[in-house]
């Protein structure tokens, strides 16, 4: 996983609550049997006009104008701003993976869907909670100015303004640590693997009927 | 000290480790693969030169990609064909145990877990899959994952996780006839909002709850995470163990024994502490029908579609409007005035036998409206079908005009060719309405399955409790 120290982006507002997973990446993307590429798709039902199904040039398709991703103002944009309950839904990671490849670094929103903020963290994306107020100061002013960008700093906790004030957020200890040094999660649970064998072998005691069905 | 709530027992009987940082190293007794997400799982596990830690702790099945029409010729989609090869792969290179496409135990994993015996109380239990909560119907903690958990449980049988809040959702009284477990979860939903349980692990009880079977408490327990919840649980009670007795994965003999008395303790204490309680009256439940895009945008049948003028908060103002445009509905308009195109009765939330019996006691001696194009019954997995066909279901259904499926995930979420085409209004038993989610443009109102048969018959929605109904003799399992 690639690892999120600081990043500064231009913020892309998307204005409505409980944006789930299928709105995110439709369903029938979800039959690629890879990691990556998922990235053209991300929002497709709101992207584009048409129809979209895997495998079509996508460079090729009628963009719809009125959804924000499209503004021009907004192209390059890697700091998306979302409201309530972000991510809700389906479970699946392709989610996070779009928008990564999308090249998303950081979502911004007062509250999101637990399993979509598990994920996010699993690919190098960081999702943060701040009041609703601020996210509402955050999407006022970058609807009025046009190239607002944001500074985020994880190893401080920061988000720095472009007028300079600087507005805290929390994540817990060992999501920021796996994050900034962009560990790979398995690895530092198999450095517990005499825990994971010593709890085995009690359980084994306890619900025998839970072994070599 | 106050006593342990249900999910407490359940978290300190699986922790390995309390990590210092906070997090804890949770054990997962067992999990269940689907093609979607876990192809990824096992090339991350492939290119990381892992093996799996337990085969014997996995059970695989595809569901979501597979034709609910004739599955001689297999899948016609090549990619939804690799995907479920990339599964048989995956499974016979390692040994997991699947029920492949043509196995009469394939279904939806959320179906076949609990009719194998596999899922069973006190474990814990994650699939790729929100609709995880399901098996918390049996004092299981069970939870949805994203690819990269199923590919570290694969690795480690283990998963860092935080532990979550409890909240307690009590439905006392007696539920009308015609008022179902699926009218009870979308009444919930609708009181508390979609991101009601959030960071929640939600525990139903209450006489309502314990007066329901097995189905549909699995119903309830479905739903929890539409409520925001990841976490659904029940309290074991001898209904539990009655239903998992003698089904395949079950303990036998001594382990029986040992494991019931073990299964008899996963219930809350009496004067266990919850962080948030909703209660409801059972009496007050009216058979529910969502309207927009958002299972918490629900009313009674009896009921009419919200107004915005009426909402003062500015975001969910904008949310109904934006609602009722996608949904080509008109504010104050009578619930039972929304025309059905089509009717689904399937998903891992209400495709089980007794889901179906209630569907068939409305469909029995009537026809579908001539407006309806398409009504279809998609069983949960191929033994309910079976149980399905042996109780002669399926000719009612095919006598009033229904059609009678294979059995898989279907129009739930439309990833094989079963979908809604752009305005479309169906009346589906399923547990999403979010935009597109049948098909691009598809309007769906989630219902339980006799409401979806009364739609099917009238064209529209009608209160299934007005109808005279016929009644299906269903033996035990
Ligand atoms: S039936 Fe629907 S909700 Fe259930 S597992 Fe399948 S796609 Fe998911």
């Amino acid at each position: 996983m690639e690892a999120f120290t600081q990043h500064t982006g231009l913020a892309v507002p998307l204005d409505r609550a409980n944006v789930d997973t299928d709105a995110i990446i439709p369903k029938q993307f979800l039959k690629s049997i890879k990691r990556s590429g998922f990235g053209p798709n991300l929002f497709d039902e709101w992207r584009y006009l048409d129809h979209g199904e895997p495998g079509m040039d996508n460079s090729k398709r009628p963009v719809n104008p009125d959804f924000v991703l499209n503004f021009p103002r907004y192209k390059g944009a890697s700091v998306l701003l979302a409201r309530e309950n972000f991510g809700c839904g389906s479970s699946r990671e392709h989610a996070p993976w779009a928008l990564e490849d999308y090249g998303i670094k950081a979502v911004i929103a007062p509250s999101f869907a637990d399993i979509f903020f598990n994920n996010c963290f699993k690919n190098g994306i960081l999702p943060i909670i701040l009041d609703h107020d601020t996210v509402d100061l955050l999407f006022k002013e970058t609807e009025a100015n046009e190239g607002y960008k944001l500074d985020i700093n994880l190893e401080q906790q920061t988000i720095t303004r472009p007028n300079g004030e600087v507005i805290n957020f929390d994540v817990e200890p060992d999501r920021k640590h796996s994050l900034l040094n962009g560990l790979d999660d398995i690895g530092i649970t198999l450095q517990q693997e005499a825990a994971i064998t010593a709890y085995e072998e009690e359980r084994k005691k306890r619900a025998p009927w839970l072994f070599n069905n | 000290m106050a006593g342990k709530t249900l999910y407490d027992k359940l978290w300190d009987d699986h922790l390995v480790a309390q990590n210092d940082d906070g997090s804890a190293l949770i054990y997962i007794d067992r999990q269940l693969l689907h093609e979607v997400t876990s192809p990824q799982a096992f090339e991350g596990l492939k290119l990381a030169g892992r093996k799996p830690r337990r085969i014997d702790a996995n059970l695989a099945t595809p569901d979501h990609n597979v034709p609910t029409t004739d599955r001689t010729k297999g899948i016609e989609d090549p990619i939804s064909r690799i995907q479920v090869q990339t599964l048989d792969d995956n499974c016979d290179e390692y040994g997991v145990t699947e029920f492949k496409m043509d196995d009469i135990r394939q279904g939806i994993v959320h179906v076949i877990g609990p009719e194998q015996g596999y899922t069973l109380p006190g474990i814990t239990m994650v699939c790729g899959d929100s609709h995880t909560a399901t098996h918390g119907a049996f004092g299981a903690m069970a939870f949805g994952v994203g690819t990269s958990e199923v590919e570290h449980v694969l690795a480690t049988q283990c998963l860092r996780q935080k532990k979550m809040k409890n909240m307690l959702i009590k439905v006392d009284g007696k539920l009308g006839v015609g008022v179902t477990a699926k009218d009870i979860v979308l009444a919930v939903i609708g009181e508390i909002g979609t991101a009601g349980g959030n960071g929640h692990a939600m525990e139903f009880a209450g006489s309502a709850i314990e007066d329901l079977s097995m189905e549909g408490r699995m119903t309830i327990c479905n739903m929890a995470i539409e409520a925001g919840a990841r976490i659904g649980l029940v309290a074991v009670d001898d209904k539990t163990v009655e239903y998992v007795k003698g089904r395949p994965f079950a303990p036998k003999g001594e382990h029986w024994d040992m494991a019931v008395k073990a299964w008899r303790e996963l219930k809350s204490d009496s004067d266990a502490q919850f962080d948030k309680v909703v209660e409801l009256k059972a009496e007050d439940i009216i058979p529910q029908v969502t309207w927009g895009t958002s299972p918490e945008m629900v009313k009674p049948v009896t009921g009419t579609i919200p107004n915005p003028a009426n909402e003062s908060n500015a975001v969910k103002k904008e949310g109904i409007e934006r609602a009722l445009k996608y949904m080509d509905l008109k504010a104050d308009m009578p619930i039972t005035q929304i025309p059905v195109d089509k009717v689904f009765i399937g998903s891992c939330t209400n495709s089980r036998i007794e889901d179906l019996r209630e569907a068939a006691a409305v469909a029995k001696g009537r026809k579908v409206a001539a407006s309806v194009k398409l009504a279809m019954v998609v069983p949960g997995s191929g033994l309910v079908k079976q149980q399905a066909e042996a109780e002669g279901l399926d000719k009612i259904f095919i006598e009033a005009g229904f059609q009678w499926r294979e059995p898989g995930c279907s129009m739930c979420l439309a990833m094989n060719a079963d979908r809604l085409e752009p305005g479309e209004h169906c009346a589906s038993t399923s547990n999403r309405n979010f935009e597109g989610r049948q098909g691009q443009g598809g309007r769906t109102h989630l219902v339980s399955p006799g409401m979806a048969a009364a739609a099917a018959v009238y064209g529209h929605f009608t209160d299934v409790r007005e109808l005279e109904l016929q009644p299906i003799t269903g033996g035990a399992h």
